[in-house]
């Protein structure tokens, strides 16, 4: 293990994240709110410990596969925990684990709440809520390496860490060109939907604020209703760039490259048919309850759109539909966004390769001799990818197992502790029952908190960097 | 610049890793998978799995806005097929390898004819190395710059040399030799020697001078040289068939040991006059039998690394003159810089830095022309020579009035017919041809000596 470079690179953000601070603090002086000291504290506070770790400049800067694992999951951790202060400090949160839960529930995008009325939130907090979700939804790591000279070729390793998708690629040569052809695509599509919103009216503030989460695929809103209070056309608008941040960043460095066709691949037109498959059938199960179909629609298409997209925002409160859409909707959020995206959930790559992998086991019965490749977009899929993700849906399945016994410990219903774990896990936000759209995640028990604030993580950065930051063999020498 | 490299094998692995670490955007093609990915998670590039001969493969490497495409995959024909293509496809200069003798000759009439930048052969200049260093057989390394009028030799100082315990200030005035130090290696480090440097016995030092020059200085530091008048060559590859053509020119005798017989018989018809040994290298008694210890020189060119320098050992224990070993894939350098070895070829860094010349001479806007460039230590010291141009703001000006970065000298000035070994009141002047050693530094254009 490389443990000066570890300290460096955590030195090296938590100097990042005190100038994140800047955000909520100028928001503080512009609506000159109190909690501007909280935010000034926890800025001195790791912009303190970021320089005293980053003053010495490790020696050997190789980093190897554990490292980059380890790197990222400590990051994670130490972004939140600081992360953290300005809640706790504001006196927002009552105690430090409703602050460290509200925080990863941002950094991982999922939009989880502890508080029951954000309503009266100082607006700087509300404000730094949103950000938390911008700055993770593209991985905080990956921002630090647009900007820092990180050692030559390792820090791919990183990459591939923080990263959402089974299998990652660059765009251009060098890592660092392509994080910052990704941030510059984040950052232009977040100002195209700020743009949009203030045309249809929306407030400044509002608009940032719903911008950072819906850019995030988080879902912190700044209401009480989430975005219930919206006028129709707004929540369209939500409707369709919640969607156009589940789709693979990839897609729209190929479009500015005028590849169209590769753009377009496999991956989202599979994402696309659950998409409009899951619309149609909430639709006609929900017809009923609304004055007219079209209401249905709006509702079943923003509703699909933010849990799929793992955004997590509501407009209705979806735990009093028919069990049909309540089924549904649960499984779109294991489905999850397009790999590469800022969404979360088990992403439609990896469905597609498992779906395609149980087609060929299939035939292979048929016919024991055959021999057969899977392929998607008409390109042989590795052996070591289709295993990944075998892989990554076991430990997937194990992780969801072992975090809903620990819940359960808590004696609530079986939907509620089922829907925390899977929201969590996939980066949702809002689940069913006790954690429904109108309720949130205040009543848990700190333990129960930790367990979720786990699967946050774990969900954020696809389960392994975290299970290999506790695993033992990573810290032996030999 | 925007390099794509056709071909991960060992040249393939070396480029990518020196012309990325000059800050180049690389992406490597491979229909091999591992290898690619391999070298992907090695080195900041990108790879492409697929095969570079094909215009879909070479598209998705980005062959559009590419500067320059290297092909060195293991076959000729593929290669030239890759350059071919890109020179088609996209508006870039291509690099072929073209490895096998039978093209060889065909080289430079290959690259006219199709419209190629360069042809390079590892092989060949692994020969062609070989041959400069039998003619001096104590050097580790020769070099030659301008058309062979100056010469870089590198040897390693003798416990017992007078050198050993002087300075270099001292040494200059009692030998007054138109010779100049540039690079002493002691152990894993290596000087740029200023005045007060001493030399110790073992040193590794290179200096730079004309031929004439060097055998005079060699001759009052009492350091024997001889000459060479038969080799013994192990193993039969192409290495060994450019050596047998080339040698048989300068009057050396040369033995040849392969274990196949079929290249045996080839390596028979082909050159008459050589003798060909059929039989195993890993065979102790055929060497002795073949008495290789008492051949003038032993080198070691089978296709096992560890083949090679497991020989080496044995004929330098035994007794040879001079030997020298084919090193093409084990990287480990710290530890084969230990053993008891003379000459070491890396046939895959030879091309690499005719390469890396090419690439940085098209980077280089500002007029002085890079001619040549040797990594004298890998990644550490270069020597490099340029023909300055009428406006660098070297020309015209005494060397001592002029700011040199720290680890820069300028080692010889070619003007006309006359070797200049430049002192503090030389004069650079248009049209020259410079020959600089600098280290740490990436060499681009002759002005990149001076502090900014």
């Amino acid at each position: 293990m490389n443990y000066s470079m570890i300290r460096y690179t955590l030195g090296m953000l938590l100097l990042f994240e005190s100038v994140f601070f800047a955000l909520p603090l100028i928001c503080a002086v512009v609506y000159w709110e109190s909690a501007f000291f909280a935010f000034l504290i926890a800025a001195l506070i790791s912009a303190g410990l970021g320089l005293l770790l980053s003053m010495k400049k490790p020696e050997r800067t190789e980093l190897y596969a554990r490292d980059g694992f380890v790197i990222v999951s400590l990051s994670w951790i130490a972004i939140s925990l600081f992360g953290a202060l300005p809640f706790f400090f504001s006196g927002a949160a009552d105690s430090f684990i409703d602050a460290l839960f509200e925080t990863v529930s941002g950094f991982t995008t999922t939009g989880a709440s502890i508080f029951t009325e954000v309503e009266p939130l100082p607006r700087s907090v509300l404000l730094w809520r949103s950000f938390t979700h911008w700055i993770g939804g593209m991985g905080v790591l990956v921002f630090v390496m647009a900007f820092l000279p990180l050692s030559g070729g390792q820090n791919m390793h990183i990459m591939r860490a923080e990263s959402p998708g089974p299998e990652v690629s660059k765009l251009v040569p060098r890592v660092k060109h392509t994080a910052i052809i990704l941030y510059v695509i984040y950052f232009a599509l977040t100002v195209i939907m700020i743009v949009t919103l203030l045309c249809s009216g929306m407030k400044f503030f509002d608009a940032v604020n719903t911008a950072f989460s819906t850019a995030g695929t988080g879902g912190f809103g700044f209401k009480n209703d989430s975005c219930a209070s919206f006028p129709a056309h707004q929540q369209i608008i939500i409707t369709v760039f919640m969607l156009v941040f589940s789709i693979n960043f990839n897609s729209y460095y190929l479009v500015l490259k005028l590849k169209f066709k590769d753009a377009f691949n496999s991956e989202i037109k599979a994402f696309i048919l659950v998409v409009l498959a899951a619309i149609t059938v909430v639709t006609v199960n929900i017809s009923s309850m609304f004055e007219s179909v079209w209401d249905a629609l709006r509702h079943a298409a923003f509703t699909v759109a933010s849990l799929i997209s793992t955004t997590g925002f509501s407009t209705e409160n979806f735990d009093l539909w028919p069990e049909l859409s309540r089924t549904v909707l649960v499984i779109i959020m294991f489905i999850g966004a397009c790999a590469g995206s800022t969404g979360g959930g088990i992403k439609v790559s990896r469905i597609l390769i498992l779906f395609k992998g149980m087609a060929r086991e299939l035939r292979t019965l048929v016919h024991p001799r055959q021999v057969k490749k899977i392929t998607i977009d008409s390109r042989p899929v590795d052996r070591e990818v289709t295993r990944s993700v075998n892989a990554y849906i076991a430990t997937f399945i194990l992780v969801f197992v072992v975090s809903l016994i620990a819940l359960s410990f808590e004696d609530r219903d079986l939907i509620t502790n089922f829907t925390a774990v899977t929201s969590t896990i996939n980066n949702v936000g809002p689940g069913l029952g006790g954690v429904g759209p109108a309720s949130n995640f205040a009543a848990f028990s700190p333990f129960s908190k930790l367990v979720l604030i786990f699967d946050m993580l774990a969900g954020r950065l696809e389960l392994f960097p975290m299970l290999v930051l506790f695993y033992p063999g990573t810290y032996k020498k030999s | 610049m925007k390099i794509i490299i056709v071909g991960c094998g060992k040249v393939g692995e070396a480029l990518a890793e020196e012309l990325n670490d000059e800050g180049n955007d690389i992406t490597v093609i491979d229909q091999n998978a591992t290898k690619v990915k391999h070298i992907a998670n090695k080195y900041d590039l990108m790879g492409v799995i697929g095969n570079g001969a094909t215009r879909e493969v070479q598209k998705e490497a980005g062959i559009d806005s590419a500067d320059l495409m290297i092909a060195v995959t293991g076959s000729d024909e593929l290669n030239l097929l890759c350059c071919l293509m890109a020179k088609k496809a996209g508006d870039c200069k291509t690099i072929a390898r073209i490895k096998s003798p039978e093209y060889a000759e065909d080289a430079p009439y290959l690259r006219d004819e199709l419209g190629l930048a360069m042809v390079i052969n590892p092989d060949y200049a692994a020969a062609e190395e070989i041959t400069r260093i039998l003619k001096f057989p104590t050097a580790l390394k020769v070099e030659t710059f301008s058309k062979g009028r100056v010469e870089l030799f590198k040897f390693r100082l003798p416990e017992d040399s007078p050198l050993v315990g002087m300075t270099l200030k001292d040494a200059m005035i009692k030998y007054k030799s138109n010779i100049l130090v540039c690079t002493v290696e002691r152990g894993e480090e290596a000087y740029i020697p200023k005045g007060d440097f001493t030399f110790a016995g073992r040193d590794v030092v290179s200096i730079i001078a004309s031929s004439r020059s060097i055998t005079e200085f060699l001759g009052k530091i009492n350091y024997k040289t001889r000459t060479v008048k038969d080799a013994t060559l192990i193993g039969g590859g192409d290495i060994t068939h450019y050596l047998c053509e080339m040698l048989g020119n300068s009057g050396i005798s040369v033995k040849v040991i392969e274990k196949s017989t079929a290249v045996c018989d080839e390596l028979a018809s082909q050159f008459p006059s050589i003798t060909v040994i059929n039989g195993d290298p890993a065979d102790e008694d055929i060497l002795r039998e073949e008495r290789v210890a008492e051949s003038d020189a032993f080198i070691a060119l089978t296709s096992l690394d560890e083949e090679n320098i497991l020989l080496s050992l044995f004929a330098k224990n035994a007794g040879s003159k001079k030997v020298m070993t084919r090193i093409n894939r084990i990287e480990y350098g710290s530890v084969i810089a230990k053993l008891d070895l003379d000459s070491i070829i890396y046939p895959k860094n030879l091309t690499a830095d005719t390469i890396i010349r090419y690439v940085r001479a098209r980077q280089n806007t500002l007029g002085s022309s890079m001619e040549s460039l040797y990594n004298l230590i890998k990644g550490e010291v270069e020597v490099a020579e340029f023909i300055v141009g009428e406006n660098s703001p070297i020309v015209g000006k005494p060397l001592h009035t002029l700011t040199f970065k720290d680890n820069a000298l300028v080692a010889a000035i070619l003007r006309g017919r006359q070797l200049i070994i430049p002192r503090g009141a030389a004069v650079i002047e248009s049209g020259d041809s410079v020959v600089t050693v600098t280290k740490e530094l990436f060499m681009r254009d002759i002005s990149d000596l001076l502090r900014q």
